[in-house]
């Protein structure tokens, strides 16, 4: 019998190079050896990805792409199916998630420099992946025919029509419909369902196979692979499997506690993941009094709304998307990782981040006056960021880059001081309990806490210089 | 097609102003446990808005299923006569007459109670307060000039608005109750509280199970994060 298997095997192996696959991609793709925290989400972006094609095809086997039935079938899987709350929570919940994990992977690719020489090609096809994944967010919100879902969709399309000469016709082909319609939903099913998922898992497939190509940066923004043993191996190297894949299992375990939060205590988020109006069917008659998109869109929305014309929003908010395509070529610093760069780009960083984050949450509040200079002004903060990036990263001055790795504390070395700081911030005091025993509880300490405060303003001062 | 563009970034700026006068919410106490609150959420929804308002997203079986009661009492005591079992609660009302009767048709509540919330349901059912100018004779405190009669005046009492005057603007500040009804305020309130509870129920019937689900489900997956975690504590021995 084990002869048997053993030639079905070496059949196999002669036909197809399933081995070499393996070790070039797995047993012998070799990573540095000091990845940290940001280095979970690539791999929590591959798992999302897969929740989302599972829980999405399960989805397609009760919902109907019908204006008449899709409000009602969405409702009928929450109710009637078997397990369909969990599926559709699932997939409704994968949805945020998949931003979340997405931004915090682009992050740390701005951090650590993973965009720049020779990591260029991968920065490309991942946000060739990032656009796909706005559309593929875009048309899916579509499909439960609520308020939102239609409004949201009309307000994006039309933006179409502010395009000079062919804006509307465009807008028109776009829709099928002169208004958002149950032709509208069709088409953005089967995008939804079949061509945006098959392009978003060719790009991923790419994305890994540039990365492979040229292998993994790090946080220290040094390339491994000038310094290899005999063998040819990077000496601060460790291979992918088992290392990385034991390590990655953790990453998508502790994923998972947060996602089963969401999923069966607020799968709603408080109206951020699924938004209240969309419980409402959709009523072409009836626009609801505010209409705000997702949460992951809200950014590019705001940038909309902050440019007075309507033209030159809708040019600002491509824009924010194509800068970043742009970015291997904007920055011109020598060194890579932000362990190394000079303070302005740390500081720019910082600016960038409250830009982003502030625009994401005035993307969701109404267009008052007082918001919509504040807007302008984070809209002003994110473009220099991007197009001041050729000036400033030439500017500064950067530290020297180590030759090999260097070591940093990790979570787990962290615990004690952890602790430390638990124990500074609280004031513990014996007292004792209704049944007489005498328990310890912990106050909060006001000096302890200022203390802390004091003191993690002065690191953060002396970091970013 | 631009002009539609134009409507459309109007209202979104209009919005805060349509939304910026917020009115003061009660707050309903929800309790999904409480199955006899429930069930006299059902009974009273059944009586007084199931004439005109559908919940067609709820069969009868799945009330009975989900507040353990047994299928005949929920025929006898919840469902309207003529109901079977496994009907979903639908309206008698057909639209072509609600289009007659009120202007509009009055909308389904399966899923209200997320779109609305508990408490301004609640605060709305008790919003109601007499006004001449209205064809109802009502208006409502958190729902201005809302279509829908007040159906539990026989039970609420009649109430008037203290009304001032605010910017130039008339505001409702206070409702008090000049004729007094069949129940007492705390009467009615209760009667009101199992309405939205039963809602909110009708909203998610899944939701409880849900939550009961959710620590097991959150247990199971701490122990395969401390596994995973001994797990690449062994690998990683060997790593400096």
């Amino acid at each position: 019998m084990k002869q048997r298997l053993n030639n079905c095997s070496e059949w196999f192996l002669e036909r197809f190079p399933l081995s070499d696959l393996w070790n070039d991609h797995m047993a012998h793709y070799y990573a540095p050896k000091n990845f940290n925290i940001w280095y979970f989400f690539g791999s929590l972006a591959i798992f999302v990805l897969v929740n989302q094609f599972i829980t999405g095809i399960l989805l397609t086997m009760n919902y109907k792409p019908d204006a008449k039935l899709a409000f009602d079938s969405v409702e009928y899987i929450m109710r009637d199916v078997q397990w369909g709350w969990l599926v559709r929570y699932m997939h409704s919940t994968g949805a945020s998630a998949f931003f979340i994990v997405v931004y915090l992977h682009m992050f740390r690719g701005l951090v650590y420099g993973s965009f720049k020489q020779p990591r260029e090609l991968i920065w490309i096809f991942g946000m060739l992946i990032f656009v796909c994944l706005m559309a593929e967010a875009f048309m899916g919100y579509l499909l439960p025919w609520g308020q939102m879902s239609y409004w949201g969709a009309q307000v994006i399309i039309s933006l179409f029509s502010a395009i000079p000469v062919v804006g509307d016709e465009l807008s028109l082909w776009i829709r099928g419909d002169y208004v958002v319609s149950d032709a509208t939903l069709n088409r953005f099913f089967a995008f939804h369902v079949i061509a945006v998922p098959l392009v978003l898992l060719v790009l991923v497939f790419l994305h890994i196979v540039a990365l492979h190509e040229v292998g993994s940066n790090n946080p220290d923004g040094i390339e491994i692979k000038q310094n290899t043993n005999w063998q040819g191996r990077p000496l601060d190297g460790i291979a992918f499997h088992p290392y990385y894949t034991v390590k990655d299992i953790v990453g998508v375990a502790v994923f998972m506690f947060f996602f089963a939060v969401v999923i069966f205590y607020m799968p709603e988020m408080g109206g951020f993941f699924l938004e209240h109006a969309n419980f409402i069917p959709a009523d072409p008659l009836k626009t609801p009094e505010h209409i705000a998109p997702v949460w992951y869109f809200t950014p590019f929305y705001a940038i909309l709304r902050a440019v007075p014309d309507k033209f030159a929003g809708v040019i600002a908010m491509g824009g924010a998307i194509v800068v970043l395509f742009m970015l291997p070529w904007l920055d011109r610093s020598p060194v890579k990782s932000i362990r190394y760069r000079g303070g302005l780009f740390k500081k720019a960083i910082f600016l960038f981040v409250i830009s982003f984050i502030g625009l994401g949450y005035l993307g969701t509040q109404p267009a008052t006056p007082g918001a919509t200079t504040v807007a302008r002004v984070l809209t002003a903060v994110y473009f220099g960021f991007f197009l001041l990036m050729p000036l400033y990263t030439r500017w500064e001055k950067t530290k020297p880059v180590p030759e090999r790795l260097t070591e940093h504390p990790t979570l787990e070395d962290r615990i004690p001081q952890l602790l430390a700081l638990v124990d500074e911030v609280t004031l513990t005091e014996q007292a004792s309990d209704a049944a007489g025993a005498t328990v310890t509880r912990r106050k909060a300490n006001v000096a302890g806490i200022k203390a802390v405060l004091i003191r993690f303003a002065k690191q953060l001062k002396a970091s970013l210089d | 097609m631009k002009s539609l563009l134009t409507t459309l970034l109007l209202v979104l700026s209009l919005g805060a102003h349509a939304s910026g006068g917020e009115v003061k919410l009660e707050s309903a106490d929800i309790d999904l446990s409480d199955s006899a609150s429930l069930e006299r959420g059902a009974k009273t929804y059944v009586t007084y808005c199931l004439g005109c308002h559908s919940v067609k997203h709820i069969r009868y079986k799945r009330i009975a299923l989900d507040l353990k009661l047994d299928e005949a009492e929920v025929l006898k005591n919840v469902a309207p006569h003529s109901a079977g079992i496994y009907d979903q609660m639908h309206s008698a009302m057909n639209g072509h007459d609600a289009e007659k009767w009120f202007g509009t048709t009055p909308p389904d509540l399966s899923l209200i109670a997320r779109s609305r919330g508990a408490d301004w349901l609640y605060s709305y059912l008790k919003g109601f307060y007499a006004d001449k100018s209205k064809p109802t004779g009502v208006n409502n405190r958190v729902f201005k000039d809302v279509a829908m009669p007040n159906v539990f005046w026989q039970q609420q009492g009649i109430q008037t608005a203290v009304i001032h005057e605010v910017d130039g603007h008339e505001v409702v500040t206070d409702l008090k109750i000049d004729q007094p009804g069949q129940m007492s305020a705390k009467e009615f309130d209760t009667m009101v509280n199992d309405l939205v509870n039963f809602l909110v129920y009708v909203g998610e019937p899944v939701q409880l199970e849900r939550q009961a689900m959710g620590k097991y489900v959150l247990f199971f997956i701490l122990m395969i994060i401390a596994l995973a975690y001994l797990l690449k504590k062994e690998y990683w021995k060997d790593v400096h």
